[in-house]
């Protein structure tokens, strides 16, 4: 498996195990999963997939949430600290 | 000097809380109630002479040497079996009980060897001590009567004899292995002068009996009869220095009982918070792998890794690896380096291992072994109750009344603490048991499981569901505790979710295999036997739904309201000694120390300014990710401290890879490890016994490693980090790990209130420790969760997409077992493999019929990853479907066949589901001869040249 199959393969089982909560609020939730663990390297890997591919293989979730990460133009994500 | 031996008060104390006075040879002394006479006479340092009495084990009054005078009561009662009572008047030594004492201790000595002189326990002898306590001068009977001086020693177990001709019959030793380890090998067989200590049958001696080798019969025995065998080559210890095994979760602390500065034995410490006085085989014994042959103690380098090695000094091993990297650095940029910390190593070298990457490498690219053992814990704790680790101490289950066990095996993964579960167990409590496996604690003498679900491997989310689906819908869920302590919406959505039908344990029953009756007893248990607590293992969280069902368990102990009290909780058994640690010290490529997130800008400028330097606020790559990265291109060099990733890591191809793919891989390690056959630069380690630091075990309990002996390699770990930090032109200049320690407390809240010198006081502190408690935190969560109110939130039941099929119709499950620990570098070398020469795969008989194969044939194991091949053993431990293995030997190669396939939220490897078949063969697979070949190339080393 290629390091992007692999990464698609991630982004859908993240999403795939937030569906429970519907198509919306899975794919934010999906979005700050992936700001929140991933490198930006990974996620660049995607977003460029996307771009060239139409995010051949992610699920509907997955792309939507990279949609999103996309709009927040893939910084980080200021979290509040606990 | 003299040898001290811990302090024994004769009999254990009592945990009363009403206290009584009385007053013993003219002192009073308040003590509580339920205390022998013999305990307070020991509390005033009075020590009454005994045999059979020590405090690890209930009374038993059977020597008769303690005897007493009580005004009042008729007789010389014994001392050890008579309890305290309000205004008694006692007196130990009058002239009657001298002459009493004398008789009974002439006629143990009468049938004993007098060859004190030549003996192993000379000095260490509670029979000579009390001979000469009790002032025995004379025997009158002679020494020449009938006795049991001719009788055959047993020496089959590695690690100590057992002679019975100097065995007073005391019974302590069968005590010991009732009572404390709970494995009751031992009997007195016979009566009368014909009794004598037997292991198992009596054709059993220790080695094949039932015995486990956890050592509490030799530490009980007060003869020479059971006798460790280091003691009869080396002699009686001369000094002591408490430290903490460097093996499991459990965190056993020890007197490391030394001659200078060879180490003699290690005796579990009677004041240990975590062990009681306890210990397993591995800490007690198995500690010989600190001065095997093969380790390795003067650093090495080589330009590419077919290379063979170049012993070199420190300074040239360190230049060499600091150009390496900032060469990378300077061509690749700096995300293209990364480290990975061990849960084996102290907290502090952890601290700063990722210290390094995050202020010297300049990005977060730094990960740990817990990423493939408890990382789902770190997240499924921390996002339900709002902190990454279990609720209880380990004294918890001593209150306990229903034990819920998930994919955990402790008898053989976690002993000492599996012993204090069973000793609860024969007091009344009841277990529950999920696991594919039937493991020991179905059923052993005195144990029986109150229900054990044999799931199908990877379906636990849809058990534990169904499980809550009949809490819920039974009216079992504690509406008080749910109020008060949890969001109440969020709880009504679980709820909700969970009692949809299709939930129900009947729905799921085909998909899991566990008998809807049985779910259903187990979840009324659970939810209504008393205290109930969870206790689970990597059976939770190696799979690709690792997190959900650490969520799933977090959910059910809200829900019944087992939390913040003792006796119940959440409880995850830590695989190795400093997985709490490695985490807590910020291990993760997304938090820093104390688990908080990089991206935060209030902590993150914190560390900036105690580090005086810019830190990367966007999270790193996690080991998988780095192997990924790296054949990818974008990753070329890694600094690995005390981790064998090729051996322990999934898909062993691949981080073969991986690793080949890099310029530089640094392998910081005591041997060289399979990972090394990939290295460019080997800086030699240093044992737990030859540094000093902390770790932190399974209930958050932080404790001291002790250094008893100089480093062969001649540094402790922490200065090997910081003079590779040094190489890279940090300037580090820590002087003592205590000084890490003090970093750690002033930059990590839940730490603030630790140092050395409080540790030293209290023993042990479990975290955290800061103003609002300074001597740390037992249970937590006890008025209301650390994030505020609990929160519920729905699993789904996901499958994972390892599938079986026509061509791989079985599943692969991984364990461990007693005798080993992990990729086995250190318990391989040791005796330790008497138990254990090599892995078998687990199948049963209705499997291995269908295929035609035997007990100990080989066998090939393959699934779509690869092969390897092992030996059979046919055994109904495992159901039909299932087989399983354990991992201990490199040769064995278990994970050339584990996949890639991970937890979907901490990418935790699926370990415990691989689609696999079975069938004959007569010897290794290809990648066996293949790899060792390569590792065989790998290891040449060419020595330095000797000095001037
Ligand atoms: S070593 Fe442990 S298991 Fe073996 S006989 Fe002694 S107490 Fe029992
Ligand atoms: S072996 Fe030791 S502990 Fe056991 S009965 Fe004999 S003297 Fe007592
Ligand atoms: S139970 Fe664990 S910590 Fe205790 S002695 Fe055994 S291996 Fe060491
Ligand atoms: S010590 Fe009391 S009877 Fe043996």
């Amino acid at each position: 498996m290629s390091t992007l199959e692999n990464l698609i393969r991630m982004a859908n089982q993240i999403a795939r195990n937030l569906e429970t909560h519907g198509p919306e609020a899975a794919a934010a939730a999906t979005a700050d999963h992936i700001r929140k663990f991933w490198a930006p390297r990974m996620r660049a890997a995607v977003q460029d997939h996307i771009e060239r591919e139409c995010g051949r293989g992610l699920s509907e979730i997955a792309l939507q949430a990279f949609r999103q990460i996309g709009l927040a133009s893939g910084a980080a994500h200021d979290t509040p600290n606990a | 000097m003299t040898y001290q031996r811990d302090k024994d008060l004769g009999t254990p104390r009592s945990a009363s809380d009403r206290t009584v006075t009385v007053t013993i040879d003219g002192r009073r002394i308040n003590m509580p109630e339920g205390s022998s006479v013999m305990r307070a006479a020991a509390e005033l340092g009075q020590s009454i002479p005994k045999l059979c009495a020590t405090d690890m084990l209930g009374s038993f009054g059977s020597c008769r040497l303690c005897l007493v005078e009580i005004e009042g009561m008729r007789g010389t009662p014994a001392s050890c079996t008579t309890p305290v009572a309000d205004g008694m008047i006692v007196r130990t030594q009058t002239e009657r009980l001298k002459r009493l004492r004398r008789g009974v201790m002439e006629l143990y000595i009468s049938d004993h060897p007098l060859d004190c002189l030549t003996c192993a326990a000379n000095g260490d002898c509670e029979l000579q001590d009390q001979a000469g306590a009790v002032g025995l001068r004379d025997v009158r009977y002679g020494i020449d009567g009938e006795n049991h001086r001719k009788q055959e020693k047993d020496t089959s177990n590695p690690y100590f004899a057992f002679d019975p001709s100097k065995c007073i019959v005391c019974s302590r030793c069968v005590r010991a292995c009732d009572e404390v380890q709970g494995t009751l090998a031992l009997t007195i067989e016979g009566r009368g002068f014909d009794s004598k200590v037997s292991a198992g049958l009596r054709s059993d001696n220790f080695f094949t009996s039932e015995c486990v080798s956890c050592g509490a019969c030799v530490q009980a025995c007060p003869t020479s009869t059971l006798q460790e065998k280091s003691v009869i080559e080396i002699g009686v210890p001369e000094r002591a220095v408490i430290t903490t095994c460097a093996y499991c979760g459990v965190g056993c602390t020890f007197r490391a009982e030394m001659r200078g500065e060879e180490l003699v034995r290690m005796v579990p410490w009677k004041d240990g918070k975590a062990n009681r006085g306890h210990s397993c085989v591995k800490g007690r014994f198995a500690w010989g792998y600190a001065h095997h042959q093969e380790r390795v103690t003067k650093p090495m380098i080589r330009e590419r890794i077919n290379d063979p090695w170049t012993e070199v000094s420190w300074d040239e091993a360190l230049t060499f690896a600091a150009g390496k990297l900032k060469a990378i650095r300077d061509t690749h940029g700096k995300d293209a380096l990364g480290g990975i910390t061990s849960s084996r190593c102290t907290n502090e070298e952890t601290f700063l291992v990722q210290k390094l990457v995050r202020a010297g490498f300049g990005n977060n690219n730094v990960d740990t072994c817990a990423r493939v053992c408890h990382s789902p814990t770190g997240y499924g704790l921390s996002v339900t109750f709002g902190t990454s680790a279990g609720t209880q101490d380990f004294d918890s289950v001593m209150h306990t009344d229903v034990i819920l066990l998930i994919g955990a095996n402790p008898t053989d993964a976690h002993p000492v603490f599996a012993s204090r579960m069973k000793a609860r167990i024969r007091q009344g409590a009841r277990i529950i048991i999920i696991d594919p496996r039937r493991i020991d604690l179905v059923r052993s003498p005195h144990i029986r499981a109150a229900q054990h679900l044999a799931l199908r491997p990877g379906t636990n989310v849809a058990v534990l569901t169904a499980m809550a689906h009949v809490i819920v819908t039974e009216g079992l869920a504690d509406k008080d505790f749910i109020r008060e302590r949890c969001d109440a919406d969020e709880y009504q959505d679980w709820a909700d979710f969970v009692s949809d039908p299709k939930r129900s344990p009947e729905a799921t029953e085909a998909l899991t295999q566990v008998p809807a009756s049985e779910l259903r007893e187990a979840a009324r248990l659970y939810a209504t036997g008393g205290a109930g607590a969870i206790y689970y293992g990597l059976g939770v969280t190696e799979h690709s739904q690792g997190s959900s069902t650490v969520i799933a368990i977090a959910n059910l102990a809200m829900a019944t309201g087992n939390i913040g009290r003792p006796g119940v909780g959440v409880n995850p058994l830590r695989g190795q000694n400093n997985v709490q640690g490695a985490c807590d010290m910020g291990s993760f490529p997304h938090e820093l120390p104390g688990y908080r997130h990089i991206s935060g800008t209030e902590v993150r400028q914190m560390f900036e300014t105690a580090w005086n330097t810019k830190l990367d606020p966007e999270p790193g790559l996690r080991i998988n990710n780095m192997l990924d990265a790296a054949l990818d291109g974008s990753f070329r060099g890694i600094y690995i401290q005390g981790e064998d990733i090729l051996q322990s890591d999934p898909n062993t191809a691949h981080v073969a890879a991986g690793l080949e793919a890099m310029d530089c891989v640094i392998v910081h390690d005591l041997f060289l490890n399979e990972t090394a056959n990939y290295a460019h630069v080997f800086l030699p380690g240093s044992s737990f016994l030859e540094k000093n630091g902390t770790f932190t075990n399974a209930e958050r309990r932080i404790q001291m490693v002790r250094r008893v002996m100089t480093p062969l390699n001649g540094m402790e770990d922490w200065e090997v980090t910081q003079a590779l930090a040094n190489a890279l032109g940090l300037g580090w200049n820590y002087s003592h790990p205590s000084e890490v320690m003090d970093e750690i407390a002033r930059l990590t809240p839940t730490f603030s209130g630790v140092s050395y010198e409080k540790l030293d006081r209290a023993g042990s502190l479990q975290w955290p420790v800061n103003d609002a408690a300074p001597e740390g935190s037992p249970i937590m969560h006890v008025d209301g969760f650390v994030r505020g109110k609990g929160k519920f939130i729905v699993t789904e039941y996901v499958p994972t997409d390892e599938k079986t099929g026509p061509k791989f119709p079985l599943l692969l499950t991984t364990g461990r077992i007693l005798s080993q620990y992990n990729v086995g570098a250190q318990t391989r070398r040791t005796r330790n493999v008497d138990w254990h020469q090599e892995d078998f795969l687990e199948m049963h008989p209705v499997d291995a019929e269908d295929r035609g194969l035997l007990d100990k044939d080989w066998v090939k194991l393959s699934s779509r990853m690869g092969a390897t091949a092992l030996r059979l053993k046919v055994t109904d431990r495992v159901a039909p479907g299932v087989v399983y293995t354990t991992f201990h030997h490199p040769d064995t190669q278990t994970n050339v066949v584990t996949t890639e396939y991970s937890d979907w939220a901490t990418n935790c490897p699926e370990y415990k589901v691989t689609a696999v078949q079975v069938s004959a063969t007569n010897g290794r697979s290809a990648w066996q001869d293949s790899y060792e070949a390569h590792a065989k190339a790998a290891r040449r080393t060419i020595a330095a040249e000797p000095s001037e």
